[in-house]
């Protein structure tokens, strides 16, 4: 059927019109594409260099002086009172001292009390870093493995250098276990090595993964409320369902968030016995 | 296969780690609740022991879904 010049040049333009239209939701579509890894990225904010190294004031040195300054303000200000019936914010504190001195004491003994401090900081700094992580557009410090894994080589490091320093060599009797068999006893060391070079690996990634995962997953689920969203009213109606994951995930990561401080202390705690009283 | 589409079906094979964690906190949850029903003066003494064998547990998992975002994403 032959088309007159009209018809055609209007046919042109309607589909150029459309091709625009498609483009325009090419961009949209391009703008709200959710990153779930931004929000790890690192950024200066006072460039330094000294010698070659890049030693930059970023924003997880800015978090990690916030963790420091809250935790350590909250305290001194919490029992600046030394009231002998404590009010509500010096409860908190001593609650979490005895909590702490609790779970040394379990683990220890009251030998163990002399790395109160050493714990306590440990506990107090993780726990308060997880849980300002989750604040939207903050950052996480302890999703980083490298914060985690110079946490982790620290208390290492503590229980071989204090191990070594109060036992000398009897505290190689760590890998012997008593009360094994000779014949299996080869054996029985080389997995008590491994296991013991182990642990700073394993006590860094299990805090750092649960960070990194809980928050790439909360933001994948914030992903798909904005791609929904952006699809007009049906979609509207469906990003309901994963607006109510994002609230019942982000409490999971409250938890979490405790659980893995907790963690962390606790193995602390057991491997600073070991040092102390590494036949066992 | 294109690299595309290995590093998907790499990812979803990842998270099969993920279900062996499930079964392991299941029975670790499960049987502190057998016990816990048997000799419910002691169920409390064991709390932190019990969130201490569910955090070590549920590392595992959290370890193959790292593994898998790495895939994914990385």
């Amino acid at each position: 059927m032959p088309i007159s010049a009209g018809a055609a040049s209007a046919l042109a333009d309607r589909i150029e019109e459309a091709s625009e239209r498609r483009d325009g939701v090419k961009q949209v579509a391009a703008a709200d594409k959710v990153d779930p890894i931004h929000q790890f990225h690192i950024n200066p904010i006072f460039p330094i260099h000294v010698g070659g190294y890049d030693v930059s004031f970023t924003n997880s040195s800015l978090f990690m002086v916030v963790v420091v300054v809250l935790t350590g303000a909250f305290l001194y200000f919490s029992t600046a009172g030394r009231a002998l019936v404590p009010s509500r914010l010096q409860s908190i504190s001593e609650m979490s001292y005895e909590f702490v001195a609790s779970m040394l004491r379990d683990a220890a003994g009251t030998h163990g009390m002399k790395f109160f401090p050493f714990v306590f900081s440990l506990f107090m700094f993780v726990m308060v870093a997880n849980l300002l992580g989750l604040f939207p557009y903050f950052f996480t410090v302890t999703s980083h493995i490298i914060v985690t894994f110079a946490l982790a080589m620290l208390v290492i490091g503590t229980v071989v250098v204090y191990g070594f320093a109060k036992h000398g060599f009897g505290f190689l009797k760590l890998f012997v276990p008593s009360g094994v068999p000779v014949a299996l006893m080869p054996l029985v060391v080389l997995i008590e090595v491994v296991s013991f070079l182990s642990r700073p690996v394993s006590l860094s990634i299990r805090l750092f993964a649960n960070m990194l995962a809980g928050h790439i997953t909360l933001k994948v689920f914030a992903g798909f409320v904005v791609s929904l969203g952006a699809m007009g009213a049906v979609g509207m109606a469906g990003a309901v369902l994963p607006l109510a994951m994002v609230v019942m995930l982000t409490a999971l990561e409250v938890l979490v968030a405790a659980l893995q401080a907790y963690v962390f202390a606790v193995l602390t705690c057991m491997y600073l016995a070991d040092a102390l009283h590494p036949s066992h | 296969m294109e690299a595309e589409a290995a590093k998907y079906i790499g990812a979803g094979i990842a998270c099969l780690g993920m279900g062996g964690a499930g079964i392991g906190l299941g029975h670790i949850f499960g049987n502190y609740l057998a016990g816990a029903l048997r000799n419910p003066s002691a169920a409390d003494g064991q709390f932190g022991r019990l969130i201490f064998g569910f955090a070590v547990t549920e590392a595992m998992g959290i370890f193959s879904l790292l593994i898998a975002l790495l895939a994914l994403f990385g």
